[in-house]
């Protein structure tokens, strides 16, 4: 079987996010850019079922600006076997849509027929948390979303998902797209002599209209703010000074 | 474990300006030659920290056309100030009495992490392989006890130094020679040092702790182009060292204090004077209503000629700051990085095309040391000795007659000697007075832990701290009743506590400064290699 991981550049998680001075959105200019942490333990889920001998092939695929190619030589560099790049946008503060990543993974999907596809449940910098959702819907395909255990087994997998409050188990008919959660694996590191060999790996290069898809938003951004910040707090003595403050303060 | 290896013919450590000049100068005289170039950042640029006033003489040897390949050097120095700053007030120094040396026309204001992000993309053009996230911990030598390679890129250790399911052992390159270019207080640099006894012949190798803020200030007040560099408060008599200012483009400033590392006593704290300096009414007034966007630190040489140590050793060589080439009047140390890594490219080079490998780059060292870098050293070297020995004021004026004499005379009688190192300088802390100071407002000023966070620090918490202990009992029983455990203050990234007669590593939180290493006064602190892509992921520094 084939898995088709879809892996997102995201601004890296050790970063301060910062609004541009005009509130047009987050400012990304030279600024610490990595594989979405999701979509990371996708790549991990994929290489750990073909270690277990059910799968043969991992497609990574990235979609976004020409620099996504370091994220899918990450991906290669983990243990997937080709990837394909999807430039669909110029400037690295593009966030495309949900729904035209998704219109591009499918026709992607339709080219390389892929038995399983395996992406993070959400991207951190925008936190949609919808493209897997809408790909199983185009595909017309099961979907298993916030996956914490993955198991297949012949023409279904057996998924955990963690939803409020617990854990559920359903079965989904293959082929299915699972998105993955936090607690499914902890990713590999890429290491130094894998990503010497993943530079020899086979990268193939496209673009939004080889798919024949319009990625122009539908959505538009009326102003980005940054949170309020939290007024400090104090350290008080006793509980009767707490209570005097709290009096103070009209609280109680 | 066994580890893979890969040959090369030159192994560079560190991508910061001389490493990457090295590289590209490499694959300019021969396109055939394998070169790597290993980073501990999680990319190019990471690690990156200078004011950074850049004179561009460096670049124009090794890309002349530089201005026209879209290098991110834009902002020309348009204004120069030089104050002298009272705890209110300032004077101004004019510019006609300064030595012409220390004048920053012709040069650029720039962020050496953007400079070095550009000058990868150059070097990757050229096939140069450039690997971030790999982290050098340690060398591998050959049968003559020569420098052979470096391991690169150790993973997954857990706390206690044992291998986790998740360990990857690294890898060995070999090549033939191995570049050690990674800044002030290099690890391996340190380690070369010691085991070649480069510094044999050389005077200690003196530091300076840079601390330095991007702000994103009310148009109004910004002035693109405009370098300010004071002196005075609020270091005053307690520690030599100077801020700067410089107002580079999108209405942001980068500003910044350098703490000279001499510094005698204990109680002093680098990251809160740094703090105070921004109360001063003149700064205070231009970061008003403005925004601090990120925070770094990094130790700076300041020894320069004296300090030089052999820069070759058998299969290797010291670039730009593992050397130490800042010039302290100037403020600047890119330019010689740069020159040091087009000489060391073009010494191994010739000695590779002559079928040469793992032997001493003596025309390296020859070149650093009688070629535009040791000219641009010398004539400065009475600078910071006179400093160190006789205060600010009078070394202004002799200093400054005696660059004078360098630059009317083209040569100085004085030939000065540093003093002891900063560890050894420091005095215990009964000699000294605890000194007080204001609690940071949140406004201007901020505390240590707050602006760490927007150096973006981060480390793999499982692993071992990166710190080491020579002797884990010397913080306590030594440092903190002799000296006050400095480290508590010294370190701009808060690392060292003593909590309950405890000392407390936060390693988590080092920004790579390497100023632990330079100023225990016990010399008790091993600055290593923590795991690859760990530390700051500063952005524009």
């Amino acid at each position: 079987m084939k898995v088709l991981v879809p892996v997102k550049r995201v601004i890296d998680y050790n970063v301060k996010v910062r609004v541009k001075a005009d509130g047009s959105g987050v400012d990304l200019a030279n600024v610490k850019m990595s594989m979405n942490p999701f979509d990371e333990i996708a790549v991990e889920e994929a290489i750990r079922l073909k270690e277990a001998g059910q799968v043969d092939e991992i497609v990574a695929v990235s979609i976004g600006v020409k620099q996504a190619q370091e994220t899918l030589r990450t991906a290669l560099a983990m243990g997937a076997d080709r990837a394909i790049l999807v430039i669909a946008a110029d400037d690295v503060h593009t966030d495309l849509e949900p729904l035209a990543v998704a219109k591009i993974l499918a026709a992607v999907v339709a080219e390389e027929t892929p038995g399983l596809v395996l992406c993070g449940k959400q991207a951190i910098d925008n936190d949609m948390n919808a493209t897997g959702q809408m790909l199983s819907a185009l595909l017309g395909w099961s979907q298993a979303t916030f996956a914490s255990e993955v198991e297949i087994e012949g023409d279904s997998a057996k998924v955990t998902r963690e939803v409020d409050g617990g854990l559920q188990t359903i079965s989904a008919k293959m082929p299915t797209v699972i998105t993955v959660d936090l607690r499914l694996n902890e990713p590999r590191y890429a290491s130094l002599p894998n990503i010497m060999k993943a530079k020899r790996k086979p990268l193939d290069e496209k673009t939004a209209a080889d798919y024949g898809v319009d990625v122009s938003p539908r959505l538009e951004v009326l102003k980005t703010e940054e949170p309020a910040v939290r007024a400090a707090g104090m350290i008080v003595g006793s509980v009767d000074e707490l209570v005097a403050k709290l009096k103070d303060a009209g609280a109680v | 474990m066994t580890r893979e290896s890969m040959e090369y013919d030159v192994v560079i450590v560190g991508a910061g300006p001389a490493g990457l000049s090295a590289a590209i100068r490499l694959k300019q005289l021969d396109a055939d030659l394998s070169v790597v170039v290993l980073e501990k950042g999680s990319e190019v640029g990471a690690h990156i920290l200078s004011g950074a006033v850049l004179d561009p003489c460096g670049l124009d040897a090794l890309l002349p056309n530089w201005r026209e390949m879209g290098a991110p050097i834009t902002v020309p120095v348009r204004k120069d100030n030089f104050y002298m700053l009272g705890e209110a007030g300032k004077v101004r120094i004019p510019n006609f009495v300064m030595p012409p040396i220390m004048s920053n026309h012709g040069a650029y204001i720039v962020s050496m992490g953007n400079v070095c992000r550009w000058m990868a993309e150059q070097a990757e053009a050229l096939g140069v392989e450039i690997f971030p996230s790999m982290a050098c911990s340690e060398f591998v030598f050959g049968d003559e006890g020569e420098v052979k390679g470096v391991v690169a890129g150790e993973f997954g250790l857990n706390a206690d130094g044992t291998p986790s399911e998740a360990y990857e052992p690294g890898m060995e390159l070999h090549g033939k020679y191995v570049f050690l270019s990674e800044g002030v207080r290099g690890s391996l640099s340190k380690r070369a040092i010691e085991i070649f006894d480069l510094a044999a012949e050389s005077g200690v190798q003196k530091y300076g702790l840079g601390m330095k803020e991007i702000w994103e200030i009310d148009p109004a007040k910004h002035c693109e182009g405009t370098v300010t560099h004071t002196m005075g408060w609020p270091l005053g008599k307690n520690a030599g060292g100077g801020s700067f200012i410089y107002h580079l483009d999108n209405n942001q400033v980068y500003v910044g204090l350098v703490v000279h590392l001499n510094y005698k006593n204990p109680h002093l704290y680098p990251y809160m004077e740094f703090q105070r300096f921004k109360h001063h009414p003149m700064v205070a007034d231009l970061l008003k209503g403005g925004k601090r966007v990120a925070y770094g630190a990094r130790a700076i040489t300041e020894g320069g000629w004296q300090s030089l140590p052999k820069t070759a050793f058998p299969g290797g060589a010291l670039l730009g700051c593992s050397a130490g080439m800042v010039n302290v009047p100037r403020i600047k140390g890119n330019h010689n990085a740069m020159l040091s890594g087009k000489a060391a490219a073009e010494a191994a080079h010739q000695a590779i095309t002559a079928g040469r490998s793992g032997d001493t780059l003596a025309d390296y060292d020859t070149e650093v040391r009688s070629g535009p870098i040791g000219q641009d050293l010398k004539p400065v070297r009475n600078v910071k000795p006179l400093w160190s020995k006789w205060g600010l004021v009078t070394s202004l004026v002799v200093g400054g007659a005696d660059m004078w004499c360098n630059t009317l005379f083209g040569t100085s009688p004085l030939n000065l000697k540093h003093g002891k190192s900063d560890a050894a300088a420091t005095g215990k802390a009964a000699d000294f007075k605890p000194i007080d100071y204001p609690k940071p407002d949140g406004t201007l000023s901020f505390d240590r832990l707050t602006n760490v966070s927007f150096s973006m620090t981060n480390h793999e918490e499982s692993q071992p701290a990166h710190l080491k202990l020579i002797n884990p009992d010397v913080p306590i029983a030594v440092n903190l009743p002799d000296y006050a455990e400095p480290a508590q203050r010294y370190c701009p990234a808060g690392v060292y506590e003593v909590v309950d007669e405890k000392f407390v590593i936060n390693f988590q939180n080092c920004v790579h400064c390497k100023t632990c290493d330079i100023k225990d006064p016990s010399q008790n602190i091993v600055w290593t290699t923590p795991q690859g892509g760990d530390g700051p992921n500063y952005p524009n520094m």
